[in-house]
C-alpha cells in the first residue's frame, strides 16, 4: 500500500494514446499471475502434461513434410524438410497464437472486465507473454531439431541474422498484438470479425513462406510474388531461417517495412483498443 | 473532512434493442457529427429510465444529472428498486465502464466488490486462486503474502488450500472469494449486493467485517443492498435513486422512509375500455405510514359512472409476489358509494399487521353486491415493505413460513 493517496477523476472521454503505463506497471504481478495460470491450467488434470507444447508443432511438421514436401514436391531451398517446416511452424505458431488469442480478448473476459477495473492492457499482454512460454518450449524443439541434423552432418549453416532473432520474436509478438486489438476492439460491437479470423489466419498462413520459400514464388510467379512480399510475416519468417538456417531471402528494406507496418498496426491498436476497453462492457 | 468522492452531473446513456444490424451506418453518423463538433444525434432524443413504459427511442438514460458528494470515512447507502441505477452508479465509479456526460472525481484507491470471486479458476487450487483474485483486485503480491493467513482463517479453509476450487462446496467458494475482498486495504470500498449469498451466520459475519471496515479504519463505504436492515446498520448516509435520478439524499433512515413511501403508489385517470355507464375507479393512490411491525396503508380513490346505479361498496386486497391474496379489506359492508353522475372520492385506512420484507400488490373490487361487479382492478398497485417486522430477529423470513409475523407475547 502505498502512502501517498492518488487522486482520479472519471471522465467521459480520455485521450487518444493513453497507454496508462504507470498503472500496467502497478499491475505487473497480476501479469505473472494470468500467465502462470494459463500455463498450469493448460495441462492440470492431462497425463502429458507440457509435453502437449511439443506433440502439435511436432506432428504438424511431419504432415507438412508428407504433403508440402513428398507429395506436392514443393522447394525447401536445399534445407532439410522437416527443419525447413519446423522453423517456419514455431514463427508462425506464436504469430497466430498471439492473434487469434488477443482477437476475443474482450468477448473471453467479458465477464471479469464487466466485475472488476484493472488496466485492461494486461490481458493481451499476458496473452502475448504466456504464449512466449509457449514458444520457449517450441524453440527448444526446434534446436533440437538442429542438434540432430547437425550431428547427422546435414550442410545448414546459421548466419549473423541469428542475432536479430530477439528483434523479429518482439516484432512478431507487437505485429500479433496489434492486429488482434484492432480486431478485438471491433469483435465488441460487429462479431463477424470473430468468424472471420478463425479462417483468415489459416489462409493468411498460406500467403506467408511458411510451406515454402520466398525464392520459389519469385521464379515460379514473378509477377505475383508482391503479394506475398506485402505480408509483414513473410520477411519476419524468412529472416528467421535465414539466421538459424542460413536459407531465406533477407534483405534490410522488407524487415524496415516489416517494422513500419507492425509500428503503425499497433498503433491504431492501440488507439481502437483504448477508445473501446471504456466502454465495451456496455455492448459485448 | 474532505470529499472522497465528487460526482459532478454524471449522466449515462444506454442503447436499446439489438446492437448489431444497422449499427454501421449509425456509426458513421455518430462520427461525422462528432467530426463536425456536433452532439451525437442518437442521445438527444433519450428519455428517462422507466422500465414499464415502450418508449420512443432507443436511448436510455440509466443515469441522469446525478449529484453528490461522499466525505472521507461515511458509510452510504445507495437504495432503490431494481432498474433505477444503483449497479450503473456503481459500475461507472468501479471504472468498468464510463459516463457518458458528467465527471467524478476523488481521493484514494478503490476497491469494488461487485461480485465475489471473479476471474476465480476453476483448476487452480485455493492458494493459486487468493493470489490470482487478490492481483486482480489489485492487491500487490506481498501484500497477499502479508495477509495470506488472514484470509485462510477468515475463510475458514485451512484444509483445503491446495485442493482446485472446483472441488470446494459452493458455500467454501464463497467464504473464500469473500474473505480475499475483504482483506483488500482501500480506502474506498464499494459493494454490490454481494452478501446474497452464503448461509445467514456467514452473512452476519461479513457484515460484521464491513462493519469494522467503515467504522473502524476510517475508510469510506458505499453500499448497494436490498437488504434494509442492513443497510441501516453499516451505512450512516444514504442516497436514493428513482429511474436515474437522485431523488433523496442525507440520513439513512429518513432515506428508508423515503423510499418505502415513494415508487408507484398511484394511478390516476386511467382510461378504462369498458362500458363508462356502470360503476368504475377513475383513481387510486395509497400511501403506506407507521413503522413496522404496524404499518398503515391509506387508500384514497375516485369512482365514476355515467348513468344511475345501485350504491355500492369497496373491497381492497393484498397479494403476493407469489400471486395469493394473502388478506382483504372491507371498509365498510354497507353501500356507501352512491351514483349520481359524476366523480367522487373516499378514503380508507388498512391496519397491516407484521408484514415479511417482499414486494406486494392491490386489487380494488367495486360492487353493489356479492352477485354484482361493477369494477375489479387487479394488481393494480404495488408496494414494497423493506424492513423486517421484528428488527432484532437475525433467522431469515421466508414466504415459506408465511408472508405475516402475528404478534405474539409471553404471558
Amino acid at each position: 500500500m502505498n502512502n501517498v493517496t492518488p487522486n482520479w477523476i472519471i471522465e467521459p472521454k480520455s485521450s487518444l494514446i493513453d497507454l496508462k503505463l504507470k498503472e500496467v506497471w502497478e499491475y505487473r504481478d497480476l501479469l505473472g499471475l494470468l500467465v502462470r495460470r494459463d500455463f498450469v491450467s493448460f495441462y492440470k488434470q492431462t497425463i502429458l502434461g507440457p509435453l502437449w507444447f511439443f506433440i502439435q508443432p511436432l506432428f504438424t511438421t511431419i504432415i507438412f513434410t508428407f504433403i508440402f514436401g513428398n507429395l506436392a514436391g514443393i522447394s525447401t531451398d536445399g534445407l532439410p524438410k522437416p527443419l525447413f517446416y519446423m522453423a517456419g511452424i514455431t514463427a508462425w505458431n506464436y504469430f497466430a497464437d498471439c492473434l487469434t488469442k488477443t482477437s476475443t480478448v474482450f468477448k473471453d473476459n467479458a465477464n471479469i472486465f464487466g466485475k472488476v477495473y484493472f488496466p485492461r492492457l494486461i490481458m493481451p499482454l499476458s496473452i502475448v507473454v504466456s504464449n512466449l512460454v509457449r514458444f520457449g518450449v517450441q524453440m527448444i524443439l526446434f534446436i533440437a531439431f538442429m542438434c540432430y541434423y547437425y550431428f547427422t552432418g546435414t550442410h545448414f549453416q546459421i548466419s549473423w541474422a541469428i542475432l536479430l532473432f530477439p528483434y523479429i520474436l518482439i516484432l512478431m509478438a507487437l505485429l500479433g498484438l496489434g492486429t488482434g486489438m484492432i480486431i478485438s476492439a471491433m469483435t465488441t460491437k460487429y462479431r463477424d470479425l470473430a468468424f472471420l479470423v478463425g479462417f483468415g489466419v489459416q489462409l493468411l498462413m498460406y500467403a506467408t513462406t511458411v510451406i515454402y520459400p520466398l525464392s520459389e514464388v519469385e521464379k515460379k510467379y514473378p509477377s505475383y510474388s508482391w503479394a506475398i512480399e506485402y505480408n509483414p510475416m513473410t520477411s519476419i519468417i524468412e529472416t528467421f531461417r535465414y539466421g538459424f538456417l542460413g536459407e531465406g531471402s533477407f534483405n534490410w528494406e522488407s524487415l524496415g517495412y516489416a517494422s513500419g507496418v507492425t509500428f503503425i498496426l499497433l498503433l491504431i491498436g492501440i488507439v481502437v483498443f483504448n477508445k473501446v476497453e471504456k466502454n465495451f462492457v456496455d455492448t459485448v | 473532512m474532505s470529499a472522497a468522492i465528487k460526482v459532478e452531473n454524471l449522466s449515462k446513456a444506454y442503447q436499446l434493442g439489438q446492437i448489431g444490424t444497422g449499427t454501421i451506418s449509425r456509426d458513421i453518423e455518430r462520427w461525422y457529427a462528432k467530426l463536425r463538433g456536433k452532439e451525437d444525434p442518437f442521445l438527444r432524443i433519450g428519455e428517462i429510465n422507466d422500465q414499464n413504459t415502450k418508449s420512443e427511442s432507443d436511448i436510455v438514460w440509466s443515469l441522469r444529472d446525478i449529484n453528490f458528494e461522499i466525505e472521507q470515512g461515511d458509510a452510504v447507502g445507495i437504495i432503490g428498486r431494481n432498474g433505477a441505477g444503483k449497479s450503473t452508479l456503481l459500475k461507472i465509479l468501479s471504472r468498468i465502464t464510463s459516463p457518458t456526460t458528467g465527471k467524478i472525481s476523488g481521493k484514494g484507491r478503490i476497491a469494488s466488490l461487485l461480485e465475489v470471486g471473479t476471474g476465480f479458476h476453476p483448476e487452480l487450487s485455493g492458494r493459486e486462486n487468493i493470489f490470482l483474485n487478490g492481483a486482480i483486485l489489485g492487491m500487490r503480491k506481498k501484500e497477499i503474502v502479508r495477509k495470506l493467513d488472514e484470509i485462510v482463517d477468515f475463510a475458514g479453509i485451512e484444509r483445503y488450500l491446495d485442493t482446485p476450487v472446483k472441488r470446494y462446496s459452493s458455500g467454501m467458494y464463497v467464504r473464500l472469494a469473500f474473505a480475499v475482498a475483504a482483506h483488500l486495504e482501500s480506502e474506498i470500498l464499494i459493494v454490490d449486493e454481494v452478501l446474497a449469498v452464503g448461509d445467514a451466520e456467514f452473512q452476519k459475519k461479513c457484515l460484521g467485517k464491513m462493519d469494522e471496515v467503515s467504522k473502524g479504519q476510517g475508510r469510506t463505504v458505499l453500499f448497494v443492498s436490498h437488504n434494509m436492515d442492513a443497510v441501516m446498520n453499516l451505512c450512516k448516509n444514504g442516497i436514493v435513486l428513482n429511474s436515474g435520478k437522485s431523488e433523496f439524499v442525507g440520513n439513512i433512515h429518513d432515506c428508508i422512509e423515503y423510499y418505502q413511501n415513494s415508487g408507484l403508489n398511484s394511478i390516476d385517470n386511467w382510461v378504462t375500455k369498458k362500458n363508462l355507464h356502470r360503476p368504475h375507479f377513475t383513481s387510486i393512490k395509497y400511501q403506506i405510514s407507521g413503522t413496522q411491525p404496524d404499518l398503515v396503508l391509506t387508500i384514497s380513490f375516485k369512482t365514476s359512472s355515467a348513468s344511475k346505479n345501485p350504491a355500492a361498496f369497496v373491497v381492497f386486497g393484498i397479494k403476493s409476489s407469489l400471486g395469493g391474496t394473502i388478506m382483504e379489506a372491507v371498509p365498510s359492508l354497507q353501500p356507501f358509494i352512491q351514483f349520481n353522475g359524476g366523480e367522487t372520492s373516499y378514503s380508507c385506512e388498512i391496519k397491516l399487521t407484521g408484514f415479511i420484507p417482499g414486494t406486494y400488490f392491490i386489487y380494488a373490487w367495486l360492487g353493489a353486491s356479492e352477485a354484482e361487479n361493477y369494477d375489479w382492478q387487479d394488481n393494480i398497485l404495488s408496494f414494497e415493505v423493506t424492513l423486517p417486522p421484528m428488527a432484532e430477529r437475525t433467522f431469515p423470513y421466508s414466504a415459506r413460513t408465511g408472508f405475516l409475523v402475528a404478534q405474539s407475547k409471553l404471558i
